[in-house]
């Protein structure tokens, strides 16, 4: 629990404190936001996208794997409808996160669209933990935190796609952090003590993508591939052992 | 540009759309059987394959061509073991793999 100075009565007082509440709930952010950001931004002009693509994503993508994702397909000449759906599938992974926020979140009017959309892996990392400190409203707490998030996420893509446009700087190497980024994503689901089958498909379904199918249409043979091996295996182990029963 | 520009707009859409789902589509109810079984299995399958897919093209040739490559996702993976810190596994795996990259001059 926080305390605060004990007295926080007057408005304005209280707008002060929840900005400078949010301020250094979000501190740690703030350094990983600016340093992801800025090298998102160099990827991006590196691999032949105007700059202004960068705080355009920024603001209404607002996802760092997503992002880094989209411009590593876009440079590798994948279609629209291919981008979109492994997205999708990419994001999969936030599918029930909002669960633990419906009551944090219930009520917030039309600002609520906005939490929802800002529902970042490190907003949900304070949200979910942090609480708004006391004579704090906490919708106040909880938009102002996501909202300074947000800034610094642009203010990092901003900043390294005009260093990147404007220095010959050689970003040889850095889109190397998208593959750190799954890297990391991957060991984050091994922590979370998935099924084991479920890596050994992956593995498997990535194998034979590689070796019957060509490197262009590798990300969608492995997923189809993988996801025909699980279903098959939930519909035969759910008739061994169903009885019948749906 | 146009590609770029609806590319842009469907990542923006999509992110939008997985991120408010749970809101509206179980505020009232929990996830039906399904939805939880896709939870368990497709985050890591999906990462799975993004790994593979960030690896394939790495050929087994001169040193130069697939130690930056394998040493930075090696150490990637270790960082996070050890200290669970994204950014500290992401900036340092990265770092290592563009330094060894120069250093062999790749």
């Amino acid at each position: 629990m926080r305390m605060k100075d004990g007295s926080v009565s007057g408005a304005g007082a209280g707008g002060a404190s929840a900005f400078a509440a949010a301020l250094r709930a979000t501190f740690p952010v703030l350094l990983g936001y600016t340093t992801l950001g800025l090298a998102f931004g160099l990827v991006l002009v590196d691999s032949g996208l105007p700059w202004w693509l960068s705080p355009l994503m920024a603001a209404f993508v607002y996802a760092g794997a997503a992002q880094f994702m989209g411009v590593g397909l876009l440079a590798s000449g994948a279609g629209v409808g291919e981008i979109a759906l492994m997205t999708a599938l990419l994001n999969a992974r936030h599918l029930v996160y909002g669960l633990s926020m419906l009551e944090r979140f219930a009520g917030s009017g039309p600002l609520k669209s906005y939490l929802v959309f800002g529902l970042t892996d490190e907003t949900y990392g304070i949200l979910s933990t942090e609480e708004p400190p006391a004579g704090v409203e906490p919708l106040r707490f909880r938009a102002l935190v996501t909202a300074l998030d947000q800034a610094y996420w642009f203010a990092g893509c901003t900043a390294g796609a005009l260093a990147g446009s404007a220095l010959p700087l050689e970003a040889e190497g850095l889109d190397f952090a998208l593959t750190a980024l799954f890297v990391v994503l991957l060991v984050e689901q091994v922590l979370a003590k998935r099924p084991k089958s479920v890596f050994l498909t992956g593995a498997v379904a990535s194998g034979l993508a590689l070796v019957f199918v060509a490197p262009r249409n590798f990300l969608l043979a492995a997923m189809g591939i993988g996801m025909a091996i699980l279903l098959g295996a939930r519909v035969s182990s759910s008739r061994r052992g169903g009885g019948g029963d749906s | 540009m146009t590609r770029v520009l609806s590319a842009v707009a469907a990542v923006a859409a999509v992110t939008f759309l997985t991120r408010a789902t749970p809101f509206v589509l179980f505020a009232r109810r929990r996830p039906p059987v399904l939805v939880s079984w896709l939870q368990a299995r497709l985050p890591p399958l999906v990462m799975c394959v993004l790994v593979a897919d960030a690896l394939k093209g790495v050929r087994f040739g001169a040193p130069g061509d697939w130690v930056p490559t394998l040493a930075g996702a090696a150490a990637a993976a270790g960082l996070h073991l050890l200290r669970r810190n994204a950014l500290l596994s992401i900036v340092g795996a990265t770092a290592l793999h563009m330094g060894l990259r120069a250093l062999f001059g790749a």
